[in-house]
């Protein structure tokens, strides 16, 4: 990162004559058939920069930023792990940048077999039956399962399940997707250790519930152990489980959902299987069923027909849940992550989730003694503070993310879960090393020492980075979101 | 155990770190998870492969699957990418972070998507764009969403039978589950909308919005005079789906009167990747600002009194709403906007203008010398087309000419129905290339 803060817009550096682009005039003939009110009125005001230029720019920009190869980035729920270089190169291959959606399934066999490939490999490891890679991220995963529950509930004429149920400790999307999905939502409360009372679904499950979502490890990083009592509850009342599987991460080698009682499940391919989050995406989110599903997974399908021993694609199905997605996903973000299960192969998965599991154990048991540790226990990929021990001082959980900043780190994920005032949720990953994890934790002390001795300069933090406390009241009082408005 | 490369730890420090947390074997970590809830046998997954391996195992699957010259467009088109796009978009400072939660060190992404929402505003005309949804297809779905969630009491939404069958597709899908009425308005024997048949189903006053393309699913760019004014007198809103490259060129979405933009912008600049990543983007009117979907950055300024950018506006975002969000996107497709914004600046205003104007003569080329031949008759005579167009093959079907077209390298267009064709035309395809599926038609 630079201290220095590089400010321009590409806008700021446009001047008029400059180009970036040279294209092949074919010597076409001019057409001009297009009737003029079909045409813009005036030309779009776009940047005209060079080429040396635009690099220059993006570069500068780019140390702005701070991603997982800049540092350590312990923000928990997202499964920041490395993001291994050779996915990159395998998935800007020519030939797929080449290959048209339309292009007959006869001629693109080989990139239908790596989603098959893919979809086994994903079935495998949640121990589900079949998975479609459509979905485009973790919350089109969830709206495309749950869009295939309300498809399985409807073909059995089952409908009046309109609701439901998902803890109050989870992710903002389950409830959000649901719904989208057309569902209202029954929310049950989490006990003090942040799992669910078995009691309090039991009573709120009846015949008008679709579906219970769970999250397991849940927010809290908490194993809900009495998965098996839950899932037979809510089977017994005709409902679907579905599973957040967003954090997967610390159940590879240790368990599966589909062992779990789970019916649908998806997978954030950006989290578990180590997809670069890119700022924001494109990210994937590939939803897996048991037997007796499949029928109802969105179309676009990879199917493989054992008599001609091709593959195909099927863009129409009446058991269907219909469409998703326009193809067939972000499609490189696939190959990527099939790159990177087969480069970790079964063993090298089944050390990924315990050695995640270790790493947020092991700084959580280095700090339980200055950070209020709200649920004790062994956690699994993260665990929750709830802000340091001592309140005496005012700072915060805000404070102490800020000041981790200052020391070269990105920020836990903070005031996540809602259970918590001052939540401060830590998720180290397994490519973590133990040194980074002791920077940390001795950096973390600092902190809690810091707040004690001068807190002022806790709360002021931020104090070296090279913007600081950005007025998020002027941004939405007066919006300003694009260049025309500033 | 050695751990693989990807994981530090050795045997050394993962006996440190399991006694710091009072543990002897890692199992003991995760010792409260049921017994007969834990993996019962190793994953039936082969062991890691070297880099070496892995490259072959790709190039294998990747030897298996035919290059060919690309005419077939329905949304996705074979532009030209710049190197230098690639390039930036692999920084791993750009590449390796996430969602900018975090302002102070998020600048880089925060600035870029700035940009690109500037630029979907200067293409749109409309004031405000969002940070990007995930496709053409989904954005469509959405703006569906947000007429609906504008209109609270209404709950009826019209769909043009011209919008692609992939956009309609979804947005069908979202419509059945989310319980919306989606009628479809008939399209006229010269492939548009029908905009009378669209007005009558304006009578009875409960549509919240309208859906239309423009260029069409038959290529056609659509009139859409008087259609905001009909719309707007029962209270409707006009969203208008293009893909992102022809409004350099074409009407704007605002000159129509157009409430919502949305579209595909993978013509930006995106390869076609086999159909993925693209990006959705969508823009509004400012009366709707705070009824889109999705991320929002604007700029505010900092303790220092820089000008800096952080995500705003986020009372409407599903994590804040849960139950109550009529979207349930919570993030964007992130790189994608950089790319799609060095993309224009790299291109301008005039280099847009030459692609298009590039792809539209070659695709009128290709449409009169397709004519000539006399194996095919234009779809939709006389309609105005931007750089795609829909053909009626005569005595032969239009798989025969796919597959021929196969066996020449070729992708001759996609398959609308039995006898007919959609072809694209970009500025890549060269004078060779057309005649060469000139000629591909006249042998047949």
């Amino acid at each position: 990162m630079n201290r220095t803060f590089y400010s321009s817009l590409i806008m700021d550096l446009s001047r008029a004559g400059r180009r970036g682009y040279a294209l092949d005039d074919h010597g076409f003939e001019n057409d001009n058939s297009i009737p003029g009110h079909l045409l813009r009125d005036s030309a779009p005001i776009l940047p005209q920069v060079d080429e040396p230029t635009l690099v220059r720019h993006y570069t500068n920009l780019s140390t702005n930023n701070f991603g997982v190869d800049t540092g350590f980035y312990p923000l928990g729920s997202c499964t920041m792990k490395y993001n291994p270089k050779i996915n990159e190169e395998i998935a800007s291959d020519r030939r797929i940048a080449a290959l048209h959606p339309c292009q007959p399934a006869e001629t693109v066999q080989g990139a239908l077999r790596a989603y098959d490939r893919l979809q086994h490999l994903l079935s495998e490891i949640g121990g589900m039956t079949r998975f479609t890679l459509n979905p485009y991220a973790g919350a089109h995963g969830e709206l495309t399962g749950l869009m295939i529950i309300h498809a399985y509930h409807d073909d059995h004429g089952d409908l009046k399940r309109t609701r439901v149920i998902v803890p109050d400790s989870a992710h903002g999307t389950n409830p959000a997707s649901a719904a989208v999905a057309g569902y209202s939502i029954v929310e049950v409360k989490s006990r003090h250790d942040g799992t669910i009372d078995p009691e309090d679904l039991k009573s709120k499950l009846d015949d008008t519930i679709a579906a219970v979502m769970m999250t397991n490890p849940n927010t809290v990083g908490m194993f809900e152990k009495n998965i098996p009592e839950i899932a037979r509850m809510a089977h017994e009342a005709g409902a679907l489980m579905y599973y957040d599987g967003a954090n997967l991460n610390p159940m590879l080698g240790v368990a599966r959902p589909g062992d779990m009682g789970f019916d649908v499940m998806h997978i954030n391919l950006h989290k578990t299987f180590s997809t670069p989050h890119g700022g924001g995406g494109p990210g994937a989110g590939p939803v897996g069923v048991r037997a007796g599903l499949e029928k109802y997974l969105p179309c676009p399908r990879v199917d493989f027909n054992t008599v001609s021993g091709m593959y195909e694609v099927v863009t129409d199905d009446k058991n269907s849940m219909g469409h998703i997605s326009s193809w067939l996903g972000n499609y490189t973000v696939e190959l990527k992550a099939l790159a990177y299960i087969l480069s970790l192969g079964g063993q090298g998965l089944a050390q990924a989730g315990p050695l995640a599991i270790l790493n947020a154990n092991y700084i959580k048991d280095s700090l339980s003694d200055l950070y209020l540790l709200p649920i004790e226990g062994r956690c699994k990929h993260e665990f929750v503070f709830d802000g340091l021990k001592d309140k005496s001082t005012g700072v915060t959980t805000l404070h102490v993310a800020k000041r981790l900043l200052d020391h070269g780190f990105h920020a836990p994920t903070i005031y996540f879960p809602l259970l918590f005032h001052e939540s401060l949720m830590i998720e180290p990953t397994e490519t973590e090393s133990p040194e980074t994890l002791d920077r940390f934790i001795a950096v973390m002390r600092e902190i809690a020492l810091e707040a004690a001795n001068d807190p002022d300069k806790v709360k002021d933090a931020p104090l070296y980075t090279p913007v600081r406390h950005p007025d998020d009241t002027e941004a939405a009082v007066n919006p300003r979101l694009n260049y025309r408005s500033l | 155990m050695n751990t693989h490369r990807y994981f530090p730890h050795t045997p050394q420090d993962i006996t440190r770190m399991l006694d710091r947390c009072g543990a002897t074997a890692l199992s003991d970590l995760w010792a409260d998870i049921p017994e007969e809830l834990r993996l019962k046998h190793p994953y039936d997954i082969p062991a890691g492969l070297s880099e070496d391996s892995l490259r072959a195992y790709f190039d294998a699957l990747m030897s298996d699957v035919k290059p060919l010259v690309c005419f077939a467009g329905n949304g996705f088109y074979d532009h030209y990418t710049p190197a230098v796009i690639q390039d930036i978009a692999r920084r791993s400072e750009f590449l390796t972070a996430y969602t900018p939660y975090q302002p102070e060190i998020s600048q880089g992404t925060l600035q870029y998507i700035f940009e690109y929402q500037s630029m979907i505003c200067e293409l749109t005309g409309l004031d405000v764009a969002n940070a990007s949804l995930y496709d053409g297809s989904t954005a469509t779905a959405e703006a569906m969403l947000m007429c609906v969630a504008a209109a609270r009491k209404r709950n009826r939404v019209l769909l043009s039978a011209t919008v692609n069958d992939a956009t309609r597709a979804v947005v069908a899908t979202y419509a059945r589950y989310h319980g919306i009425n989606l009628d479809i308005i008939p399209e006229t024997d010269l492939g548009v909308t029908d905009l009378e048949a669209m007005k009558k189903m304006l009578d009875k006053g409960d549509v919240a919005g309208a859906i239309f393309a423009s260029p069409n699913r038959h290529g056609i760019i659509e009139d859409f005079t008087g259609v905001a004014d009909a719309l707007h007198s029962s209270k409707s809103l006009m969203a208008l789906n293009t893909h992102a490259s022809a409004l350099g060129l074409l009407h704007t979405p605002a000159e129509w009167g157009a409430d919502i933009a949305i579209g595909e912008a993978q013509s930006l600049g995106m390869p076609v990747n086999f159909g993925g990543p693209g990006l959705g983007y969508m823009a509004v009117t400012k009366a709707l600002m705070r009824k889109m979907p999705g991320r929002v950055v604007g700029a505010t300024t900092d303790a220092n009194g820089q000008r800096v950018f952080v995500l705003t506006l986020q009372a409407r975002e599903q994590h804040i709403r849960r139950e109550k969000a009529t979207s349930n996107i919570c993030s964007n497709q992130g790189l994608m906007t950089l790319w799609a914004a060095a993309y224009l600046a790299l291109m301008g205003a005039e280099g847009l203008a030459e692609v298009n104007r590039l792809s539209h003569n070659g695709a009128c080329a290709l449409r009169k010398a397709l004519s000539d031949t006399g194996k095919v008759k234009d779809a939709f005579p006389g309609q105005p087309i931007l750089n795609e167009f829909e053909v009626e093959t005569i005595g032969i079907d239009a798989d025969a000419v796919i597959k021929a077209g196969i066996e020449q390298g070729i992708l001759a267009g996609v398959k609308t129905d039995d006898n007919r064709l959609l072809i694209a035309v970009t500025e890549r395809r060269t004078p060779e290339q057309i005649n060469r599926l000139v000629n591909l038609f006249k042998s047949l």
